[in-house]
């Protein structure tokens, strides 16, 4: 078992971050902690680094307990934070050398090992300038080549990919792709649906900081992963006739209250599709949009929680 | 042990290393205590008659301003690496914890040797001079140094507790009004009552007084260099406690 936490407690002055997170992650796979923003995955992965105290509950990583063995952990356990933690007037070698140092790796195995994980994350011919040049992509994957120096059994993932273009989030699935191929056990945080899909083998939601579902990604699809049909009519009157030509096909039609819109869960996308569409036609409605999609993050965790995710 | 002091010297070369790269940075840090040093000597110098000439009367303090000046400093690097997740970094990793701390005072006191050493030569060369012998005068290097130390704490400290930008920068502009509250560019006596009391009570001054006796720029004064030895080790030891305990309590 590489991370395994019950009752996972911690509060910030009087507001509870982690009401009693029970976690396992299989050693060697990818874990998805999914939830909104505030949800509480910093929070975790910090107490699983040993940054943050926990206030209740016990938490053990790659075997040792994150508060009595808090050495070992560190020794074992790699952490990519969400920020790129790294300096930036050295260069990305400089970076790695004084990392490999502060883990006792001895200044020639600090060298080597700074070598090779240059020469993994594609980063050799940037080793000497000064990481303030880099791109985001790159300074991401100096942080990851960082969290890997001692070679850890458990690797922490904080929104590796927030802030990144599409060529660098891909940049950094495959390098965690390539890590979990070496046995690497992996806890991912993340906003995206699709990167869990694209990435773990297990998935937590998180919401409030506590468990909102867990499972596969693709039995957690199955139970949300339906396409979302939005209509938009152009005269509010018309609401209540959009509202019951969706209803015919699906049962949770929704009306946006200040809007002009009405949301249903679709099953048979085109024939839903059609048929709403040749409906309002017949009608005579006017119809200002039609729009097929799939749920957003929001609308899993309605599902989920029953509860819309808080602004923070 | 062994790892704390090895730990401490790598995170120490982590700053030499910014000198190499950026040579600039501490060219620009030496250049604001020379400019006030021309400004205040010869500017506003002609105006302020004390005996031995302003420059003698000014030199000693610009020195001891400077090294009060290095509060900022290392308020800002200990607040930016927190903010940035270097410290998180560090902290995550198998190293000797109190090495990240010990660390940042090596390279500070080493910054601020160079400092000194070329503030020293500029200073001669608009004609300051010692005039109690070179043992004299290392002495009052040695306690402009330990002042150094001394804020260099209180920097820790601060730079651990301001996580926003908001309190580093009100320390920034808060230095001003204590670096001038002191006798480091008029004599104590120039001011009015209540101010005098304030100022005599600046750790600035007790420093200002005891370098200026040692070089020979002014007169002794009593106590003087017991204060400027005392003051900073206060300082020292309760400022280095808590910011050690904000430092151990940081995952609280
Ligand atoms: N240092 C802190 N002080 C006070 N509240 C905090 C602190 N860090 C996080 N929080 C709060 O804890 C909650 C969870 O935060 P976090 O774990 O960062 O969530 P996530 O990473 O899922 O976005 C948020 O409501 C956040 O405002
Ligand atoms: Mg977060």
């Amino acid at each position: 078992m590489a991370i395994r936490t019950t009752g996972l407690t911690r509060r910030y002055g009087e507001t509870t971050v982690l009401d009693g997170l029970d976690l396992t992650v299989d050693a060697g796979t990818v874990h998805g902690l999914l939830g909104p923003n505030g949800a509480g995955k910093t929070t975790t992965v910090r107490i699983l680094s040993t940054l943050l105290d926990p206030h209740g509950g016990t938490a053990t990583v790659a075997g040792y307990d994150v508060v009595r063995q808090a050495a070992q952990v560190r020794r074992h356990v790699g952490l990519v934070g969400q920020h790129a933690a790294v300096d930036e007037i050295l260069g990305g070698r400089d970076n790695l050398v004084m990392f490999g140092r502060l883990s006792h790796l001895g200044t020639r195995q600090a060298r080597r090992r700074a070598d090779a994980l240059l020469e993994q994350f594609d980063l050799v011919d940037a080793a000497e300038r000064p990481v303030s040049t880099y791109s985001g992509g790159m300074r991401r994957r100096l942080d990851l080549a960082a969290g890997l120096v001692l070679d850890p059994t458990v690797l922490l993932l904080d929104e590796p990919t927030t802030g990144l273009d599409p060529s660098g989030r891909r940049e950094v699935w495959q390098s965690v792709r390539a890590l979990v191929a070496g046995g690497t056990a992996v806890l991912l945080t993340t906003q995206y649906l699709e990167e869990v899909d694209q990435l773990a083998s297990q998935v937590t939601v998180l919401n409030h900081g506590r468990v909102a579902a867990e499972g596969t990604p693709d039995a957690l699809k199955a139970s949300i992963g339906q396409d979302r049909l939005d209509v938009v009519v152009r005269d509010e009157a018309d609401l209540p006739s959009a509202h019951s030509a969706l209803r015919a096909v699906a049962q949770d039609a929704e009306t946006d209250l200040d809007g002009r819109r009405v949301t249903a869960t679709v099953t048979d996308r085109m024939a839903a599709l059609t048929y709403v569409v040749r409906t309002l036609d017949d009608a005579g409605i006017v119809v200002d949009d039609v729009i097929l999609r799939r749920p957003t993050l929001d609308e899993v965790f309605l599902h989920l929680t029953g509860s819309t995710k808080e602004a923070s | 042990m062994t790892w704390a002091l090895r730990d401490s010297w790598t995170v120490t070369l982590r700053d030499l290393g910014h000198w190499r790269r950026q040579p600039w940075g501490l060219v620009i840090g030496l250049a604001f205590p020379i400019l006030l040093l021309l400004m205040f000597g010869f500017l506003l110098g002609g105006a302020i008659d004390v005996p031995g000439g302003y420059i003698e009367f000014l030199f000693p303090g610009m020195l001891a301003v400077t090294m009060a000046f290095g509060l900022e400093t290392t308020m800002t690097t200990v607040s930016e690496d927190v903010q940035r997740g270097v410290t998180d970094r560090f902290r995550s990793l198998p190293m000797s914890r109190i090495a990240v701390l010990l660390g940042r005072a090596t390279a500070d006191m080493l910054a601020s040797v160079v400092s000194l050493a070329v503030l020293l030569v500029a200073g001669l060369v608009i004609g300051w001079r010692i005039h109690e012998g070179v043992g004299n005068a290392l002495v009052g290097v040695a306690l402009l140094l330990l002042l150094r130390f001394a804020f260099l704490w209180v920097g820790i400290y601060l730079g651990l507790l301001f996580r926003g930008q908001g309190g580093v920068m009100a320390v920034q502009i808060l230095v001003w009004p204590f670096v001038f509250l002191s006798n480091a560019f008029v004599p104590i006596t120039t001011m009015p009552g209540w101010i005098q009391v304030l100022s005599a009570w600046n750790p600035i001054t007790a420093t200002v007084a005891a370098t200026r006796e040692l070089f020979g720029n002014g007169p002794a004064t009593e106590n003087a260099i017991l204060l400027a030895v005392v003051w900073p080790v206060v300082l020292s030891v309760v400022f280095a406690t808590l910011a050690v305990r904000r430092w151990t309590r940081l995952g609280r």
